[in-house]
């Protein structure tokens, strides 16, 4: 790697620091002898213990950098990797075509789906393109009519989720965000064909959610889904975007929070060190849950999966009726 | 479970004391007009002067649109839990005892069953004096049991809505319970009953980026702030000042996301007419004003 310690997060710039040494070592030092082997095997044995030091018991703030990695995988990494031919459609057949969200006809593992996702940008020229990942309403219109589309034909949809949030800007509103966004949710809800999706990165809000009307969702190991951005609470809470760490602590942003709640359908495990360090094994991890889920969806008729999906949104919630509790989250 | 009792039995109004100052001269918070107190309660709480629509409780609300006596509350046995062990400045289970007891509510919803004009509705309305009419659990299941309950009684749905947003006390339930919702008219439209929304000020955030924006007819008292991000949100992101009249009901209005806006003193009648055109019951005549600017 001849980078240098830019894009990296500073809790895990220690472990990066040694694994480049280890690898200029390999490839100057002369591997043959034998004590050159046996530093180099001591050196790797420390890297594992600090790998594993650093990603065992992160914090949950520590998962949302992660989540927002500045190299973490996006939408069309895994898609580059995951569908043997994708077709990009663009547009929402009214106002443009909205960056931040791609989708298009995919065939996947032997059979064709309708995949759409959030799309962040990895430079400036490319996350301004993106507009960071923050969809304006045409966005979710032409997600809609995709799906729409595929429902139409029979096809199952992935979705991948990763954004800050819907934009929150002046042409937003006057576009009708909210009405956008609901549309979506309102929409899915029926769609006559399986729906899975995966959190890859950031779930914000209800510019996630509109997205995220599934019959199965997932959440990558170190991704987080949120109602609202950590900084966004602790403004409201304390007037002080910096006590982040403690609104994400408060809110339980991570997918080991939300498995635990039973939002989720489960955990895509991530290679060591998150997936940006190994994007094609994130990526087969994401390919084997997307297709283990379709076949089960699969079995399911339409009228069934429909109604499957109608009584698992039904169940989200948690309160107490007549004293006693009721719904997730009372254990 | 015994803190979450209410301690008195029977319905209070529900006013929040910030927007509705005790004494009988009142100052409004638009024009600064002083304004007498029984006046100003004949005219469904708007300003005479410069039509200001102070923010009133989901009980006055139900006197201004049913049927005298009709409204029977629904599922009034939900309370809220704390699902997260969420905890601020203060604890939320704190917040919510606060809440109850400053407005008399369980949660930030009432919902049950009344009549307009005759016709059966099934209602489910916010207060925005309850931790800012933000919809957690309780709110969503409300919500979604007064559209099962519509669906059962083959009636239409009236969704009155004055909300900040999701509740985040509650975290991702919160977020999921505009899916929640969403999912339930999306079977009452395929049930063919009509849901009739009535955005007040203000309505922000999830609230309106679900069920609030999904109704067949959207109706918005004049000037309610209505929009996805809050105003401080939108003039922190793009750090220029925002539009006169940007996220008003007008504002929305003009740009084809409501379909009227409607002067408190006539939601009634518009309502009534609504609702008879998707029912059996005849429309009324020559009864509903003229704005000026309708053709």
């Amino acid at each position: 790697m001849s980078e240098g310690m830019g894009g990296w997060l500073d809790f895990e710039r220690p472990l990066v620091e040694l694994e480049q040494k280890i690898a200029e070592f390999r490839d100057f030092a002369d591997g043959e002898k034998i004590e050159i082997r046996d530093e180099l095997r001591r050196l790797e044995t420390k890297a594992e213990k600090l790998r594993t030091q650093i990603f065992t018991g992160l914090t949950r703030w520590q998962r949302v950098q992660l989540a927002r990695h500045p190299r973490r995988p996006y939408t069309l990494d895994y898609l580059q990797r995951l569908t043997g031919c994708f077709l990009e459609l663009k547009g929402d057949r009214g106002f443009g075509d909205d960056r931040a969200i791609v989708g298009g006809l995919a065939s996947f593992r032997g059979r064709k789906v309708m995949v759409v996702g959030h799309q962040k940008g990895r430079d400036i020229k490319a996350k301004l393109e993106r507009n960071f990942g923050m969809p304006h309403p045409e966005g979710y219109r032409k997600a809609l009519r995709l799906m729409e589309m595929a429902a139409r034909f029979g096809r199952p949809i992935f979705t991948f989720i990763d954004t800050q949030g819907a934009y929150p800007g002046i042409a937003a509103e006057e576009r009708g965000q909210s009405e956008a966004i609901a549309r979506n949710l309102l929409v899915m809800a029926r769609l006559p064909v399986p729906i899975v999706g995966i959190v890859i990165g950031e779930g914000g809000s209800g510019g996630a959610l509109a997205l995220g009307v599934c019959d199965r969702t997932f959440m990558q190991e170190n991704s987080v889904y949120s109602v609202i951005s950590p900084e966004g609470c602790a403004a409201i809470l304390w007037g002080d975007r910096a006590r982040a760490p403690e609104a994400a602590e408060a809110l339980k942003v991570t997918a080991q929070d939300l498995s635990k709640l039973g939002v989720i359908d489960g955990i895509i495990p991530e290679p060591p060190g998150g997936a940006h360090r190994d994007v094609d094994a994130a990526a087969t991890s994401v390919g084997d849950t997307l297709d283990s889920a379709l076949a089960e969806l699969e079995q399911l008729s339409p009228a069934e999966l429909v109604e499957a999906r109608l009584q698992r949104f039904l169940a989200m919630g948690s309160y107490l009726e007549d004293g006693l509790p009721k719904g997730l989250g009372h254990s | 479970m015994a803190w979450f009792r209410r301690g008195k039995k029977g319905i209070k109004a529900a006013v929040d004391k910030k927007d509705m100052p005790q004494g009988v001269w009142l100052k409004c918070r638009e024009c600064t007009e002083i304004l007498y107190r029984p006046e100003l309660e004949k005219s469904h709480w708007v300003c005479q002067k410069c039509g200001y629509h102070f923010r009133i409780s989901s009980r006055q609300y139900f006197q201004l649109l049913f049927d005298e006596g009709s409204f029977v509350e629904e599922d009034a046995g939900l309370r809220p839990s704390d699902p997260l062990h969420f905890r601020d400045s203060k604890k939320y289970k704190d917040r919510i005892v606060a809440a109850q007891t400053k407005t008399g509510l369980d949660d930030a919803i009432v919902s049950g069953r009344a009549t307009v004009d005759g016709i059966p509705v099934s209602i489910a309305a916010l207060d925005f004096s309850f931790m800012g009419g933000s919809m957690g659990s309780v709110v969503g299941e409300r919500i979604a049991r007064a559209a099962q309950r519509a669906i059962d009684a083959r009636r239409g749905l009236i969704t009155l809505s004055a909300s900040g947003g999701a509740r985040m006390q509650e975290g991702i339930l919160s977020l999921m319970q505009m899916a929640k919702t969403s999912a339930m008219l999306a079977k009452l439209a395929e049930e063919r009953l009509p849901h009739i929304s009535i955005l007040t000020d203000p309505t922000t955030g999830g609230v309106t980026a679900s069920f609030a924006s999904l109704g067949d007819v959207i109706l918005a008292e004049p000037k309610a702030l209505v929009g996805f991000a809050g105003p401080r949100v939108i003039r922190e992101t793009i750090n220029q000042e925002l539009p006169e009249g940007f996220q008003r009901s007008e504002f929305l209005e003009a740009h084809g996301f409501v379909d009227r806006v409607v002067h408190r003193r006539d939601l009634n009648r518009t309502l009534a007419t609504v609702l008879a055109f998707f029912g059996d019951a005849p429309m009324p005549t020559g009864r509903l004003r003229r704005r000026q600017d309708d053709h």
